[in-house]
């Protein structure tokens, strides 16, 4: 039987190359998310009613943005981002055109995570800092971050882990990966076998970020 | 060092405006151990973080070490409360951060360099009896060793002024006792003003040189312990020397017999007590030392008719007595 899975070229060609497709989608979604996400993220914290700056006229605005990219069910965001990818990428195929609905799509994901994990920081934290005199800067990032950092590692593990599975519904639109392999072969050709790898290599995938993110946070985590 | 003027405090709220302080004057000496008490609401936390300019007042001033505190422009306050050191009940470390870094964490703010940075805090964590500590996070240090730190921390700029918000009130009575005994070896060796808000009676008698009493956001009685204690019946007295209570019997009465040994020794105060006679008897009374004065406290019990005479004769032998209600 691993003779017959040798020989099968979609097998040993056209899964590691969707693989690495889905890892490229992934990974650069993952970066701008969590560059965009968690800056956002520690906005809605700070001008919340309890935060350093409060503003509710701000507040108000950014959370719903991030409530209407956090209802859309992704396939459907996907979809309705179709003609900004096309501007943005120059089309609305392949790995790097799914990079932009991915990002949308776990920013908002994200920056809630980011929010619940500063939110858990003391508060009698931010006013010993406060008392010696830092800044809002500072508290921000030497306080809030750093304390919530352990936190904040696992939500962007879920973050990642989330986009892998976004990724696949971002193949049956046309990104590629892993999730158009299974979709294409297993679901319209009723390919058994490449459908069951497909699942085995992205279960793999997950479980690999999930570990690594464990053993960061944990090194993080002097609690 | 401190000096607090007509300072008053209001929350508005829908249900009607909270007053949390309402025209508090106090003054605290330098280098004194001032004790701020009162029961939880009285306003107490409030005090401190008008202090510390974390909370504006709604009117009167706060000054400290010379700084008008309460009229300062955002900047210049985060400049000042650096001439201020605060100690926490739940000491609020940065987990993140090992127990030499969290003491280095005010030298950052301050911008003092690096290699003086490590000095100070070896110096520090040595002053608080740490100093082996430096590299263990904060999680791996007991209650008491944790709050060792917040104090270090506390003293890293070497500030003035010393504010311990409960700064006991989470250990155990063996740990306060040490905590507290460092506090005050602390004032002794760096001279620095300390103000400690505290519920529990215990901290003033222990380390308290002066004291003032909040209620409902008011001054009730205020001044150093010596004299609080000596005034007779006032809260911080009786608060400060407990009796036990006694259950009453109706058809007797309770005097109550105060004396310090600054005006009357102990065995003179109970030679007018025994002289009473029969039918007077001591069912109550503490005898103690407390801040360097002897102090007694007892309650008699006697009957109604022998009330009047008896507040008479201990009244010419010099000792403060009054009937209890």
């Amino acid at each position: 039987m691993l003779d017959g899975l040798l020989d099968n070229p979609v097998l040993t060609q056209a899964v590691p190359e969707a693989t690495l497709e889905t890892l490229q989608m992934v990974g650069l979604s993952a970066l701008i998310t969590a560059v965009v996400g968690l800056p956002l993220g520690l906005l809605l914290h700070a001008v919340a009613p309890n935060g350093l700056r409060p503003l509710r006229a701000v507040r108000g605005p950014v959370g719903l943005v991030v409530n209407l990219g956090r209802s859309l069910p992704f396939i459907i965001l996907a979809i309705a981002l179709l003609p900004f990818t096309r501007a943005v990428v120059g089309t609305s195929l392949g790995w790097q055109a799914a990079v932009v609905p991915l990002s949308i799509g776990a920013i908002p994901f994200f920056a809630r995570l980011v929010e619940t994990a500063v939110r858990e920081v003391d508060p009698g934290k931010v006013e010993a800092a406060q008392v010696m005199g830092s800044s809002r800067a500072r508290v921000l990032l030497q306080v809030l971050v750093r304390e919530a950092l352990p936190s904040i590692v696992a939500g962007f593990t879920a973050t990642v882990i989330a986009l892998v599975a976004y990724s696949a519904m971002a193949g049956a639109i046309g990104g590629g990966g892993l999730g158009f392999l299974a979709i294409s072969y297993g679901y319209q050709r009723f390919d058994t076998t490449v459908m069951v790898v497909c699942v085995v290599v992205i279960v793999v995938v997950v479980q690999a970020f999930q570990v690594v993110g464990d053993a960061v946070a944990r090194r993080l985590d002097h609690r | 060092m401190i000096e607090l003027s007509g300072l008053r405090k209001v929350y508005p709220a829908a249900a009607g405006d909270v007053v949390a302080l309402d025209g508090i004057d106090l003054v605290v000496e330098r280098g004194a151990v001032h004790g701020i008490v009162g029961r939880s609401g009285a306003g107490k936390s409030t005090l401190v973080r008008c202090l510390t300019g974390l909370e504006r007042p709604t009117s009167g001033s706060v000054t400290v070490d010379g700084r008008v505190i309460s009229a300062l422009p955002e900047a210049r306050l985060r400049e000042a409360r650096r001439a201020m050191g605060m100690v926490f009940q739940h000491v609020n470390l940065l987990d993140s951060r090992s127990v030499a870094a969290n003491v280095a964490f005010p030298l950052e703010v301050a911008g003092v360099p690096r290699r003086r940075r490590a000095e100070r805090v070896a110096e520090l964590l040595e002053l608080v009896g740490l100093g082996d500590r430096g590299t263990a996070y904060p999680a791996q240090l007991s209650g008491g060793q944790r709050q060792r730190v917040g104090i270090a921390r506390a003293l890293a700029t070497e500030p003035a002024v010393l504010l311990c918000d409960e700064p006991t009130s989470a250990l155990d009575s063996a740990t306060t006792r040490q905590i507290l005994g460092l506090v005050r070896d602390l004032r002794d060796r760096l001279g620095i003003t300390v103000v400690i808000i505290t519920h529990e009676m215990g901290v003033v008698r222990e380390v308290c040189d002066s004291v003032t009493l909040l209620e409902h956001g008011r001054v009730v009685q205020s001044g150093r312990l010596d004299d609080v204690v000596t005034q007779a019946g006032s809260p911080l007295s009786n608060a400060l020397i407990p009796v036990p209570d006694v259950p009453q019997d109706e058809a007797r009465r309770l005097v109550e017999v105060t004396y310090a040994t600054r005006t009357v020794p102990t065995h003179r105060a109970l030679a007018a007590v025994a002289a009473l006679g029969e039918e007077v008897d001591v069912v109550a009374g503490t005898i103690e030392t407390l801040a360097g004065l002897r102090l007694g406290r007892l309650q008699l019990d006697l009957p109604h008719r022998r009330v009047a005479p008896a507040l008479a004769a201990l009244r010419d032998a010099g000792l403060d007595a009054r009937e209890v209600a």
